[in-house]
């Protein structure tokens, strides 16, 4: 029933329509370039814009032609607007919503008046090649070159203060996925879920159904019968409005999923056994002068707007038809009223020679030479088989001079075709083969399921179905099919990049004359459509201009993603997992400027980092060193490990003593450091630094594992299983006296390097170990995590009157580099090698085996690489940054400060760095180059530390 | 992404594990010459085709093991060992 006032508001919308989408009892109105405009629930944007009467929808690329809509679903090339905040969206698939604000995109300042339609005239100098040949030289230019074409290029606008969408990701394990839900992909999907696959089934649209849903009162009923059978067959997910937009290795499926509610996109990595490609086909456009002029229209599109939308495309039509689809068309058009004044026959010799107009098609020339005046032309020349699936698969589609079409070419085991892209044939025909495609889907599914089930190790055998036999598929016919590219005339090929055939044509005069050399020259088929509706057209027109056949020239290769999607999808939820140690509420409590270290936040200070190094060398203070790394090591061989993975010696370390160790990787360069204890006769504990946790745990079970099966060695990483807390300071022995339970703290009992196991604070099961990164007496105390804040605030508590305060990483940093102890990572790098780093003390020659003692033993012999040193400035008073370089004569490279920093004891800068090695002799004088360009003089030093080089302080 | 059959937790995918080089034989470092020590620190083979390769199934039982994968294809299968097992 006609609605009067609706009718009026939107002159080219039909009566209902069998078949359509639209929900007449849900109007609204939206908004387009400013103005008003009705719509249906239902309507695409462009639907209901033409049911208005809206012709032009975009400018184009290049020349700033006017453009309409061409295919009225996602591909239409004319079509891209921006709805709100959101550029580039396919206005003929996106569906109108209430209150849209709509705009055109690429026409300033206005649809109507395009500045830049004058590029129409300069199109003689907008030759193909024009961004390579014009802008190479002069380089000194090629800012304002940008500017300009910046102002040309089409695309939306985006906003930075848009809210961020919310993205998803998902990981899916079906049997099987059916790209394409038309006819085919039901059934093969019906099929194939018939025989006991689990099945996604994947369609581009909102609805099942293909090109049923603009079909016969015949072709409704099937589709009705179709989208019952896959509703009622169990193991069939359905997902509409989302696409299958790649295919990897393994079959590993990228769908893109656009129908959840507040997902704005959500991409599916979906493991399939099988995928089925069923997409059905693409129809072409025509070549011919004015091919681009809204009211030139592909069959299927004036199809889809009568049958889908109820919008009568136009008044009065030409249409140029070479199958059975645009015979459909000319039907469809008389039902709607159309008044249908040619129909040229391209099956026997009917033809389109131009159409002229302004802003949309007024009259056309025809084949004969006579002129049709219209306002719409309507062309079916001919399908595109979107290959892009089974090219991901390895296939190169061949093309058949009978079809006039690309077909598949080679069948691989876990991906099928089915559907308009393997033949032709009735409706029943391709049901048969989809069907039959799903049954044999579905048996290579079940065995591939079966082969990766006994691929798994289990006690118990499980019992598998037994083979099928396989499944025949019927071959679908080939239809003859004229091959139609291009007519008489020159039009445009790609209508997203504005490439015309006469482009091509020139691109191969200049020797560009293969499909993929022409592709990157002319940038046909690299828009927005990406080659769907134009690259069969380009090949075509190559293939004449360079006297080759088709099958000659071949195609270009499809490559992911099939449809665009957004970074967002791609990036999905933001996870980034944090580590904290149990005393980090403390911290947080102690207004603790937070640091990320690796996957952890730290303590970087408490407000007064220099006070808090003070307070250390004075005092007492306590360091959070949780995030060290920790291996617990247990069995006979743990020593033959050590030896292994150390450059020093491990036979000796009895029961209750720790060492300081170097390991090296095989090329000789310090790769990590720490501090292992035995805690038993079989027990250690192994420190390493807090970046090279995860590294080292994986190093040493490479060497267990590959190298040394036999020997009797487990490795348990417990960095998170113990609270770390280092009681540095003279009064730390004091302090640790309050709360330790047990342990016998008297220097004698429990000297210097040495570990003890006992209570602390009434918490069972610690470790402690004296040794001395800051230089002080100190105690490292590992507790079970549980107890970490409780043993904290304890010693923070009992020690108050002792003036004990917190320390962070950074007061740590300028205590161990008044000590000179390097860190792995700062003050080496990835080629210092451990003589170079200053270790050769640890290094143990006369060991049988350790990793690196080759290239180690050829350095010792000739080590003319940088050495460490420490160095102080002249100028107590300049501190050269991290990084600075170390200099002679004319700014020749001799060093490089690795570390510095305002030393609070010493009341003067002090440094590690690397010197050349005639540059390392005690008190030589080296230039450093400021990064201001200043140079600054510096004494190379006795003693890598520059406070209590002997280290007495911290073995009293 | 291609699937690896680790041969103690089954085929997974290939983002759960670490590729640990080529498969190939530590010189007795008493007895090597720097030419040949060189040579396994820092030369591949690199074939088109199957490779041996040691992978490290980081994300799962953390094991090494063996694979032999084409480098073309990407198909993968068991070690030559392990398959006899
Ligand atoms: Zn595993």
């Amino acid at each position: 029933m006609r609605s009067a006032t609706v009718q009026t508001r939107m002159p080219m919308r039909l009566g209902p329509q069998p078949g359509e989408v639209i929900d007449r009892h849900r109007p609204f109105t939206f908004t387009w370039n400013g103005e008003r405009y009705p719509a249906f629930a239902g309507d695409t944007i462009i639907s209901a814009l033409a049911a208005s009467g809206e012709r032009v929808f975009s400018r184009s690329f290049k020349y700033h032609r006017p453009r309409g809509l061409l295919t009225a679903s996602f591909l239409d090339p004319g079509c891209v607007v921006q709805v709100n905040d959101e550029p580039n969206v396919r206005g003929s698939h996106r569906r109108v919503e209430p209150g849209m604000i709509v705009s055109a995109q690429n026409a300033w300042p206005s649809l109507r008046f395009d500045a830049k339609s004058v590029n129409r005239f300069l199109g003689r100098f907008l030759p193909p090649g024009f961004y390579y040949k014009t802008f190479i030289k002069p380089q000194r230019l090629w800012p304002a070159y940008e500017k300009v074409l910046q102002r040309f290029a089409a695309g939306g606008r985006t906003f930075p203060d848009s809210p961020h969408g919310y993205y998803d990701k998902r990981y899916a394990h079906p049997d099987i996925v059916v790209a394409g839900g038309g006819p085919a992909g039901m059934a093969a999907a019906v099929a194939a879920a018939e025989a006991g696959a689990r099945v996604i089934l994947v369609e581009e649209e909102y609805e099942l159904g293909g090109h049923l849903r603009w079909g016969s009162e015949d072709e409704l009923g099937a589709l009705r019968e179709l989208r019952d059978e896959v509703a009622r067959t169990p193991g069939i997910e359905v997902l509409t409005n989302s696409v299958v937009n790649g295919r990897y290795d393994g079959n590993w499926v990228a769908i893109l999923q656009r129908n959840l509610p507040h997902v704005e996109e959500r991409l599916i990595k979906a493991r399939a056994k099988v995928l089925v490609v069923a997409p059905g086909l693409i129809e072409r456009p025509y070549v011919f002068r004015g091919n681009d002029l809204p009211g030139v229209i592909l069959s299927t599109a004036a199809r889809r707007l009568i049958n889908l939308f109820a919008v009568k495309p136009g008044e009065r039509a030409v249409v140029l038809t070479a199958n059975a689809d645009g015979d459909a068309a000319v039907a469809d058009l008389e039902r709607a009223g159309v008044e249908v004044a040619r129909v040229e026959d391209a099956r026997r010799g009917g033809d389109i020679i131009g159409a002229r107009g302004r802003n949309g098609v007024r009259m056309v020339e025809c084949g004969d030479g006579s002129r049709v005046e219209c306002d719409l032309l309507v062309t079916a020349t001919g399908w595109t088989a979107p290959t892009s699936l089974l090219n991901m698969a390895g296939d190169r589609p061949v093309y058949n001079p009978t079809a006039a079409r690309f077909f598949p070419s080679r069948p691989s085991d876990d991906v099928l075709a089915t559907g308009g892209i393997s033949g032709d044939g009735s409706l029943d025909e391709l049901l048969a083969h989809a069907r039959a495609t799903g049954q044999e889907a579905a048996r290579r599914a079940l065995k591939v399921g079966s082969a990766l089930r006994a691929g798994v190790p289990r006690r118990v055998d499980v019992e598998e179905p037994p083979d099928m036999p396989p499944i025949e598929i019927p071959e679908l016919p080939v239809v003859e099919h004229p091959e139609l590219f291009q007519g008489r005339t020159d039009g445009i090929v790609d209508f997203s990049e504005d490439i015309s055939s006469k482009d091509i044509v020139a691109a191969a005069k200049e020797g560009y004359d293969s499909v993929e050399l022409m592709k990157r020259y002319t940038t046909a088929t690299m828009g927005p459509t990406q080659g769907k509706l134009e690259t069969v057209n380009a090949v075509a027109i190559l293939a004449r201009a360079t006297g080759k056949t088709i099958e000659e020239t071949g195609t270009t290769v499809w490559r992911p993603p099939y449809a665009p999607i957004t970074l967002g999808a791609l990036a999905g939820r933001n996870f980034e997992p944090v580590r904290y140690s149990p005393m980090q509420p403390w911290h947080e409590r102690h207004g603790a400027n937070p640091m990320v270290a690796g996957a952890w936040i730290r303590p970087e200070h408490y407000g007064d980092p220099e006070s808090e190094a003070r307070n250390v060398r004075e005092n007492v203070g306590l360091i959070d060193v949780t995030p060290l790394g920790k291996l617990d090591l247990r069995g006979p061989d743990v020593p033959k490990l050590l030896n292994l993975l150390y450059v020093n010696q491990w036979n000796t370390l009895e029961v209750g003593k720790v060492r300081y160790g170097v390991m090296c990787a095989e090329d000789g360069v310090v790769l990590d450091d720490g501090v292992t204890g035995r805690l038993g006769p079989e027990h250690y504990l192994m420190t390493t630094t807090t970046s090279g946790a995860a590294t080292v745990w994986e190093w040493i079970e490479s060497w267990l594992q590959t190298e040394h099966p036999d020997w009797q060695v487990h490795v348990t990483p417990v960095t998170d299983a113990y609270a770390s807390i280092n009681i540095a300071g003279p009064k730390s022995r004091e302090l640790l006296l309050r709360v330790a339970g047990d342990v016998d703290l008297s220097p004698e009992a429990f000297p210097y390097m040495n570990v003890r196991t006992g209570t602390v604070a009434g918490v069972e099961g610690c470790f402690m170990w004296r040794i001395g990164f800051t230089g002080e007496l100190s105690y490292e105390v590992h507790v079970p995590a549980a107890y970490g804040l409780y043993v904290w605030e304890k010693l923070m508590d009992r020690g108050a009157d002792l003036g004990v305060k917190p320390f962070g990483i950074q007061a740590q940093r300028i205590l161990r580099l008044e000590k000179g102890h390097l860190i792995v990572g700062q003050d080496t790098d990835g080629l210092t090698g451990a003589y170079s780093a200053g270790l050769s003390w640890a290094i143990k020659l006369y060991k049988e085996d350790f990793i690196g003692k080759p290239e180690l033993s050829w350095q010792s012999e000739c080590d003319n690489s940088f050495q460490l040193v420490g160095l102080q400035p002249h100028d107590g008073s300049v501190v050269p940054p991290e990084a600075s370089q170390i200099v002679e004569g004319e700014n020749e490279i001799a060093g490089r400060i690795t570390s510095s920093c305002m030393s609070p004891t010493l009341g003067r800068s002090i440094c590690l760095g690397f010197v050349a090695p005639h540059l390392a002799e005690p008190g030589t004088s080296v230039t450093v180059l400021l990064p201001n360009g200043e140079r600054t003089t510096a004494r190379v030093m006795e003693y890598l530390a520059h406070f209590d080089p002997k280290g007495e302080r911290q073995r009293g | 992404m291609i699937l690896i059959p680790c041969p103690w937790c089954g085929p997974r995918n290939v983002s759960e594990f670490r590729y640990a080089d080529e498969a190939k034989v530590r010189p007795d470092p008493n007895a090597t010459t720097p030419e040949r020590w060189r040579t396994y620190l820092y030369m591949r083979d690199n074939p088109a085709g199957w490779t041996t390769e040691k992978w490290f199934h980081r994300a799962g039982c953390r094991r090494y093991f063996t694979l032999e994968r084409d480098t073309v294809s990407n198909a993968v299968r068991a070690a030559e060992a392990s398959r006899e097992v």
